[in-house]
Parts: structure tokens; C-alpha cells; sequence
């Protein structure tokens, strides 16, 4: 495995916990962080829940001790508190002579201070300091910037798949040698902008979300921020780094069918499922476990359940959706479910789709809907968005002679 | 490290100049005397089908005529990943659907602008278009947007994960986001004339428009007319030194030194603080390299490089450089390597280096 690709480090922030263990514990017991809306300021707010971090701007700020004089969007503040995490677990520093890179993903960028200080562009001198926050790629700036990261930057936006495109970009920089460490994740903060978009889609459910069950009626939105530190395995085995995971396989798709629905027969997703596992170098059954997209719309996890259907035909492996934990937390939901597999791959646990009652009659696929063990080598993981992209990715487990580094 | 060869077999532009469908190349240009500039729009009816057209935006548009146009060009059909850069995305759409939100109070909402918001929206129509179920990314970090683009797909090439690519840099400019962003001096108040945008006294850039899209290929072909050698970035260097040695560190990588370089294309935009940036290159590491300047056709925007590289290809295809581009007169014979030079308010600092598809 000389050429491959590792995890060495990993930050999250999202509504089931503020950094890794806090995750693990609320995956392990069960417990949502949806619930109903006190941070976002809008007129939804008593007929929407949402998997909101209960801290506002001001308390952010604090809490991370940056500058208060910067101009801040929350997308930024959840991206460093993530990303702070990830690079202090992998033990980077700016004076190691490491090429550290940051490839981030976004969707709605600074939407959560635009939407707030929009009118006020033409006229308020204070206001003025966030229009140029408003691009995605602030976000990715701010980050690197308090991180100290100098070497390479982007950022990516395929909507909900975004940030496992930031894995398969910041692997392709690795592989090619031209950086030494990347850091790789998303960012996105709730907004009106978002909450209301998806609304008029009418794919919002009013109750908590039910992925992959007959009665689904939509998604709930959350927010966060994912990061994970990818070096390639020779130079983490070299300087003994933990070693948390390989990255297998990857592997993005379009759909080619409708700007926002997926084909009936899940043709995008099924291309990115067996690409990725063929770019792993196994074969589908060799899945243990499949972290799926679920989002708890009708069109997602029909379609979602006819690709697994294709792919591993009556040998769909376990599965569950943890979109009924987390909220859909868009450009960011791809690395926070790739740290959630990871965590399920490295303490061999299913963690429950929360929530299924019933199966849905057209596929007959039943998730994982009790914490359950499992020996898992291998994990995949699925993010679809708009547009037609659709990405999935394959973690490994690292083999035992060489984890305990 | 060098990736492996990558060669130009198409391109195609829709900016602010007539590109589509031209016999001659940028020997005329079109004198504006604007706020900002905006793309000359090429009979989009041509190159989409009219019941489509009716839905789509002008970026969607734009995009997908430069598209085609490289496609065309190289004689393909299909490839196997379609790349894009834009700084800004969808800004009409984001516009469209945020005012609404606002104005009325988060009621009397439509879907439209919102589905056709979001970044990802131009490289998921061309696929839909071409029915093309490969790699399809979209990079969205301001001024390295394009670059990041080139650089994906070069690496695909290299990992011979893809023989084709389709990659392109578009952004729109609206009254919205060009005066928003004449608050904070980043574009110019009042109208300019583009042929003296470089002398214009007024704070900010000339912004502009436009989309260029690009085919790379694995393998050299009688369609090939230019290689791509190479793409990097510089994030916010903290001295002139780091951004001298990023442009020497770059070219060295390509196993090349500046006396190697025909001709340098770079990216003033008529913002007279940062414009400085290049004037003291041209005047010191570039000294003895020919320079050309490109915004004046087409206006800052953050995937203006795109139609540097339109430009830079045009000029290996058609063996000369327009006096509309070149800061002096071109006494060279014919160009062989081109380096684009261009930066964001010194934040987001980029190189493409492209030369005819021998030379080493």
C-alpha cells in the first residue's frame, strides 16, 4: 500500500457533537441533534427542524478566540473549528517543511451574513467588510489563513456532493507529489437562503427526517464543517504517524438526466458506487457497509436503492442513512459522513438509521436501524447532488500490523 | 513535478469581444466606453435548441457555446470529464431568488432561481447537453477557480483516468454585483473606455465577463495546435521575492528559464494600486521578455485567465501575436511559449505556461 493514500487527522463540528468523540458518543446512543430552530432567524421557524449548532455568531467567535475584528461568516467560523481539530490530530505544523494544502468545499459560501447585510452592501461602511466574504472560497481562505497554510488552496462547490470531491482532489494532489499533507473537507453553515430554497422545492419535511422509510417526506437541513488530513502512506508510515484510515477508492459521476432529480434508474450513482469500488481495487461484494446518501427524500433514496439494487443485486450489504442524526448538512454532509463510516469501520459498528419504520415496497431494502455490530474492512460512502453530481468514496481499514503506530 | 503532456485541441470564448465564428483573430476589437464590459452574445440559437434556451440563463449559455465551439474545433463528441472554474457562480439566479427572499419576507417563493443557483449549475447542463456521465467538477475559489481546473484535469490525464477533457472558466457580471463591489473599490464607479483602461485614474478594476472552454488531450493529433505544460498558484505571498521565486520555482519545473519565454501575457485591469504588480515584472524579471495584456478586451472577472489561455492558444494556432494583445510591437518571428501571469489584489497569484505542441 506504498502508493496509496491515508487518513491521519480528523475535525468535525455538526448538531450530534463539537468535535470526534462527542460524534461517536451520540452515534453510539442514539441521539439526534435535530430539533426545532433557535439560531436561524426566520418566519419557518416554528415549521421546520433543523440540525442546528446551538451557538450563535457571537458565541462562535468566542468560543474560537479569532479575530473579532475580521469579518466572519459562520460557514468560515464551523470550517476552522473543524478544520483546527483535523490538523492538530494529525500533528501538522508550518515549520516542518511539509507542503500542507487545504481543499475545501461550499455551497452556500457566506450566504448567512449576505442574506443578513444584502441591503446594507450600498449603504453601511461596517456592513461593507462582508461583500467580499460571500464567495465560496472565503470560507477556504479564512481557514488557511489561521492555520497558516500557504502552500496550496481551493475550494469546490458539486452541491450536496461537494466535499467528497475535496477527498478525490486532495488524494489526486498527493499522488502526484505536489504537496506533502492535505487538508480536505467542507464547510456549510444554515441560512434562509438555503431553508427557503428547498421549501419552494417542497422536499423539506415538517417532522424529523425518515431516510429510506415508505412514509418519508423529505429532508431536514443541518449545518457543519469536516475535515480530514490525507498524507500518502509511505511518508505517514515514515514519520510514524496514526494511521486512521486508507482512502481505497473514489470515484464522481454525473447523471446526465435533470438539474435537480436523479434518474429512475440511478444511473449517476450507480456509475460512482462502481467506479469507486473498482478504483478500490475489490469488488462490490466486499462492501461491508454502505454509509448512504438517504437523504429522506422520495426521488433520493428510491433512486439510491435502484443503484445499490444494480450494483450488488440481492446482496445489498447493511446500510443506513445518519442524515436522521446530523440533518443534510449539503457541501459538508460528504466528509462528515466519511468520518462517520470511518468511525463505524474502526469500531466495527453500524450505526442505526434513526427513525425507519417502514420498508419501501418498490426496492425492499431495510436499513441498519439498530446500532449493530459488524466486522468492517471496507466502507463506502455516497453524497448526490443537484447537477447531476454524484461522488462516492471507499475507506479501508488499515491493516493491524501497521495502526498501532 | 511535471505531469504528463497535455495538449490543446480546441477552444472556444464567448467575452466581451467577437470570438465566435470569426475569420480573424482579435485583429479588431470593440471599443467600449462602459461601467463594465459584457459578453458580445453569439446567435445562441445556433448551438442550443430554442425550448431549452427560453429556461436558461446567460451564464448557462455562454458556457455552453464555448463549449461546443471547442468541441467542434477538436473534433470530439463526447469526453471523458468536464471541468469548471467560475469565481462567482450563478449571480443572476443567486440574485434573483435572495431579493425575492428578502423583499417579501421569505414568502410568495419560486423554485427556478434557487435550482439554477448553485455553482455546479453550468458544468451539470453541458453534461446533460452531451449526455455525459463521467468526472464532472466545478472549482469555485475566485482566481484560482480555472487554474484548479487545468490542474485536475491534467492530473486525470497523467493517471491516463481520461484521454479528453472538457474544462472551462466562466463568470457573469450583473448591475447588482457590479455595484456592490464598486463599494469596496474592487471595480470602477464610472464608465472607462477599454482601450485606456491601463491609464484610468479611478480605484478598482474595468470588470467584465466571459466563459472560455477548452479540449485537452492525452494524445498529440492533427487537431492539436498547443501544450499545455503547466499551472500553478500562489496564495498571498508575503514578499515580492516569494512571487518572484514562484514564477522562476514554476518555470524551472518545466525545465525552462525566462530567456526561453516568447512572450508574457499578464492580467492588468486597470486598478492603479495593483496593476503595480505588474508593471514592476515588466520592468524587472520580465524586462527582456515581450508582455501583452488581455483585460482590456474583456474585463476583470475571476476566471479571466480562461481567456488568456483562449487568447495564448489562438496565438500558437495562428502563428502571431495581435497588436491588439501585445504591449510593443512583436519582433519575434512566431511564439512558441507563452506564460499567462495573473493576480487578485495580490491575494490569489496564477501561471499557465502553454507553447506549441514540439516544443520541450
Amino acid at each position: 500500500m506504498t502508493e496509496g493514500v491515508v487518513v491521519t487527522g480528523m475535525g468535525i463540528v455538526s448538531c450530534i457533537g463539537f468535535n470526534v468523540d462527542e460524534t461517536l458518543h451520540s452515534l453510539m446512543i442514539g441521539k439526534t441533534g435535530i430539533g426545532k430552530i433557535s439560531i436561524l432567524d426566520s418566519i419557518h421557524r416554528d415549521e421546520f427542524v433543523l440540525g442546528e449548532i446551538k451557538l450563535t455568531q457571537k458565541e462562535l467567535m468566542e468560543k474560537l478566540g479569532v479575530d473579532l475584528n475580521l469579518p466572519w461568516t459562520r460557514t468560515a467560523l464551523l470550517g476552522v473549528w473543524a478544520a483546527r481539530q483535523a490538523y492538530q490530530s494529525a500533528g501538522l505544523s508550518t515549520n516542518s517543511g511539509k507542503r500542507i494544502g487545504l481543499v475545501s468545499a461550499s455551497t452556500v459560501g457566506g450566504m448567512d451574513r449576505s442574506e443578513l447585510y444584502y441591503k446594507d452592501f450600498l449603504t453601511d461602511a461596517i456592513r461593507k467588510n462582508h461583500i467580499d466574504t460571500h464567495h465560496a472560497g472565503n470560507s477556504t481562505e479564512m481557514i488557511a489563513d489561521d492555520l497558516n497554510i500557504h502552500d496550496y488552496l481551493t475550494t469546490i462547490s458539486t452541491a450536496c456532493s461537494s466535499s467528497l470531491n475535496s477527498i478525490m482532489f486532495g488524494a489526486r494532489l498527493l499522488r502526484h507529489n505536489l504537496l506533502d499533507a492535505v487538508i480536505v473537507g467542507g464547510t456549510d453553515a444554515l441560512s434562509r437562503f438555503t431553508l427557503n430554497g428547498f421549501n419552494t422545492l417542497m422536499i423539506l419535511d415538517h417532522e424529523h427526517c425518515r431516510p429510506f422509510d415508505a412514509t418519508r417526506r423529505g429532508l431536514n437541513l443541518g449545518e457543519g464543517a469536516g475535515y480530514l488530513v490525507l498524507e500518502r502512506t509511505s511518508d505517514a508510515l515514515a514519520g510514524k504517524k496514526q494511521v486512521i484510515a486508507q482512502v481505497a477508492g473514489y470515484a464522481n459521476a454525473n447523471d446526465a438526466f435533470h438539474q435537480t432529480a436523479s434518474s429512475d434508474n440511478g444511473e449517476g450513482p450507480f456509475l460512482a458506487m462502481q467506479r469507486a469500488v473498482a478504483k478500490a481495487g475489490i469488488t462490490a461484494q466486499d462492501i461491508d457497509y454502505i454509509n448512504v446518501h438517504g437523504t429522506g427524500t422520495d426521488n433520493n433514496d428510491l433512486t439510491e436503492g435502484v443503484a445499490m439494487k444494480r450494483l450488488f443485486g440481492d446482496q445489498v450489504p447493511p446500510f443506513s442513512s445518519t442524515k436522521a442524526f446530523t440533518g443534510h448538512t449539503l457541501g459538508a454532509t460528504g466528509v462528515i459522513e466519511s468520518i462517520i463510516s470511518i468511525l463505524s469501520m474502526n469500531n466495527d459498528k453500524v450505526f442505526p438509521n434513526i427513525n425507519f419504520k417502514e420498508v419501501i415496497e418498490e426496492i425492499n431494502l431495510v436499513p441498519v436501524s439498530q446500532l449493530t455490530d459488524l466486522h468492517i474492512n471496507h466502507v463506502l460512502t455516497n453524497s448526490f447532488g443537484f447537477g447531476g453530481n454524484d461522488s462516492s468514496v471507499v475507506f479501508s481499514k488499515v491493516p493491524s500490523n501497521i495502526s498501532g503506530l | 513535478m511535471m505531469l504528463a503532456p497535455t495538449y490543446i485541441d480546441g477552444s472556444g470564448a464567448v467575452v466581451p469581444q467577437p470570438t465566435v465564428n470569426q475569420d480573424k483573430f482579435l485583429e479588431e476589437i470593440l471599443e467600449y466606453n462602459e461601467r463594465f464590459l459584457q459578453v458580445v452574445s453569439p446567435v445562441y440559437k445556433d448551438y442550443i435548441d430554442v425550448k431549452l434556451l427560453r429556461r436558461m440563463s446567460k451564464i448557462v449559455k455562454m458556457s455552453i457555446v464555448s463549449a461546443q465551439v471547442a468541441m467542434q474545433q477538436a473534433g470530439v463528441d463526447q469526453v471523458d470529464a468536464i471541468m469548471t472554474g467560475t469565481g462567482m457562480g450563478c449571480q443572476i439566479d443567486t440574485e434573483k431568488f435572495l431579493n425575492a427572499m428578502i423583499e417579501n419576507g421569505e414568502t410568495l417563493l419560486t423554485p427556478t432561481s434557487f435550482i439554477q443557483s448553485t455553482h455546479n449549475t453550468m458544468g451539470g447542463q453541458i453534461a446533460l447537453m452531451l449526455g455525459n456521465k463521467n468526472h464532472n467538477l466545478t472549482y469555485v475559489h475566485r482566481t484560482f477557480s480555472f487554474e484548479s481546473a487545468l490542474l485536475d484535469a491534467m492530473m486525470m490525464i497523467a493517471e491516463k483516468e481520461a484521454q479528453k477533457v472538457l474544462v472551462g472558466g466562466i463568470d457573469e457580471i450583473t448591475d447588482e454585483s457590479w455595484l456592490i463591489k464598486t463599494q469596496i473599490d474592487y471595480y470602477k464607479k464610472h464608465a472607462c473606455k477599454n482601450s485606456a483602461v491601463y491609464t484610468d485614474l479611478q480605484p478598482g478594476a474595468l470588470s467584465g465577463e466571459g466563459s472560455a472552454f477548452f479540449v485537452l488531450s492525452a494524445d498529440r493529433s492533427e487537431k492539436t495546435y498547443a501544450q499545455l505544460k503547466g499551472v500553478s498558484t500562489l496564495y498571498k505571498p508575503r514578499s515580492n521575492k516569494e512571487l518572484e521565486d514562484f514564477i522562476k520555482r514554476f518555470l524551472m519545473t518545466n525545465e525552462l528559464g525566462l530567456s526561453d519565454i516568447d512572450l508574457v501575457i499578464m492580467g492588468n485591469n486597470g486598478d492603479p494600486v495593483f496593476d503595480r504588480i505588474y508593471e514592476d515584472l515588466a520592468t524587472g524579471l520580465f524586462k527582456t521578455i515581450p508582455t501583452g495584456r488581455f483585460k482590456h478586451l474583456c474585463g476583470e472577472y475571476d476566471t479571466a485567465s480562461s481567456f488568456a489561455l483562449w487568447i495564448a492558444s489562438g496565438i500558437l494556432r495562428h502563428q502571431y501575436v495581435p497588436s491588439t494583445i501585445s504591449q510593443h510591437p512583436f519582433d519575434r518571428k512566431t511564439p512558441k511559449k507563452i506564460l499567462i501571469y495573473n493576480h487578485f489584489r495580490n491575494i490569489n497569484h496564477s501561471l499557465i505556461l502553454v507553447t506549441t505542441p514540439d516544443a520541450s
